[in-house]
């Protein structure tokens, strides 16, 4: 319990540096924008097809559903809210620690297994500020906008479930999830990816900036990054629903 | 230097479909549309005996057409009635005072609105008056309650003896 209070406090700590090299970071732009192509771009290809899969299911099991109340002009909405409140932030968030995460882990891990940290610190080079920073502010940048993409891929699959198979009408499936889907509901997701953004992100570089450096140190700190992500994300995701109700 | 040109456009692609995603949620999924600000209004309260499960932000419509929003829920403890502030779209601003205001249920599964229908007076609601006429929200439990003191009353005779058994039991 102490031992994972004291790694608690040491995470927090580590924002702190990293935050405190933030300025300096962004005057190099060029190692943010290649660290968002990293986590961003090339998660594209998984999160979109599962958010295509995802909100077909959802338009299959909410049209089961909603079709005993025969109400399954419903179907917008409840995709889109389940969608653009839970799913999208937390289903990426959870691929974006296993795609993103461990990437960034291993390959801090092994830059530490291989004394790279070790010798930019010789050359007076802070390795939080050249290496860490960007990496994390690259992940902090794209995890909201996997999540958006994320939620509307998913309401394209919904739509293509409901309205093209299932025959929901196609006006009313867009007219009520406009009429019931408000302004907060979307806030609610994006405040949600970015704090996952910003968790995920920052479990990761942990990790691997603090791996024991050998070939099983680099392993462990990749497994550890997508099991803390993962639990941190569904406990942070009650506590701002929680907030948001 | 190609590889890092071919990496900027994938990024800039990238960047430019979250964007597009956030602006489609924003634009195409809410009611709210890109306009965030409010349209000029006026507020009128009106007390009711029972709202049911009446929602602040729930709509206020005149035959059928939304005119506003409910956007406060309060308890008067003198008359022990439930007050309901709305904000009304400047643009209705031709509604006769002796207009009455119902809770209504939407669907089966549909929350419940405020549904004014019109009076006969020469002279409009104007900002902070209050409707008079007021009808409660539709209550399922006190309509079952009255329907079965009701039937209980007529059928007396003719089930007493399944009473009397339910009694001793």
């Amino acid at each position: 319990m102490s031992d994972s209070l004291v790694r608690l406090g040491d995470i927090v700590g580590f924002l702190g540096r990293i935050m405190l090299q933030v300025p300096r970071a962004l005057l190099r732009f060029q190692l943010i924008v290649d660290q968002v192509y990293n986590a961003g771009a090339l998660s594209l290809v998984i999160v979109m097809l599962s958010g295509l899969f995802v909100g077909m299911v959802l338009g299959l099991q909410g049209f089961e559903l909603l079709q005993r109340f025969g109400s399954e002009q419903a179907l917008g909405t409840a995709a889109a809210i389940g969608l653009v409140k839970e799913l999208g932030p937390v289903v990426t968030a959870l691929l974006f620690a296993g795609r993103a995460g461990t990437a960034l882990a291993a390959e801090l891990g092994l830059m530490r297994a291989t004394d790279q940290l070790s010798a930019m610190e010789m050359m007076a080079v802070d390795p939080i500020r050249r290496v860490v920073a960007p990496r994390f502010l690259g992940g902090v940048i794209a995890m909201p906008l996997l999540a958006a993409i994320f939620s509307m891929i998913g309401i394209y699959g919904a739509q293509l479930v409901g309205v093209q198979i299932m025959k929901v009408d196609a006006g009313s499936f867009w007219s009520q999830m406009r009429a019931s889907v408000h302004l907060i509901d979307l806030n609610e997701g994006i405040v949600k990816s970015c704090v996952f953004g910003v968790a995920c992100s920052l479990i990761a570089v942990y990790e691997g900036y603090h791996a024991a450096p050998t070939a099983e140190g680099v392993g462990a700190a990749t497994t550890r990054t997508v099991v803390t992500s993962a639990v941190i994300v569904l406990f942070l995701d009650y506590l701002i629903t929680a907030f948001f109700l | 230097m190609r590889k890092s040109r071919a990496m900027n456009l994938g990024t800039g692609l990238f960047v430019l479909l979250g964007f597009a995603a956030l602006f489609f949620l924003t634009t195409q999924t809410t009611n709210r549309g890109v306009s965030f600000h409010s349209e000029p209004h006026y507020r009128v309260t009106a007390k009711f005996d029972n709202i049911g499960d009446l929602k602040v932000g729930a709509p206020v419509s005149m035959a059928g057409v939304e005119i506003g929003r409910v956007v406060g829920i309060g308890f008067d403890s003198r008359d022990y009635k439930a007050v309901v502030a709305m904000n009304l779209n400047a643009k209705y601003n031709q509604i006769p005072t002796d207009s009455d205001a119902s809770i209504y249920t939407q669907s089966l599964l549909g929350g419940k609105f405020v549904g004014i229908s019109p009076g006969g007076a020469e002279t409009y609601l104007k900002n902070n008056d209050q409707i008079a006429f007021t009808q409660s929200a539709f209550v399922l439990e006190n309509l079952i309650g009255q329907f079965l003191a009701n039937f209980g009353k007529s059928s007396d005779h003719s089930k007493s003896a399944a009473g009397a058994g339910g009694q001793v039991k």
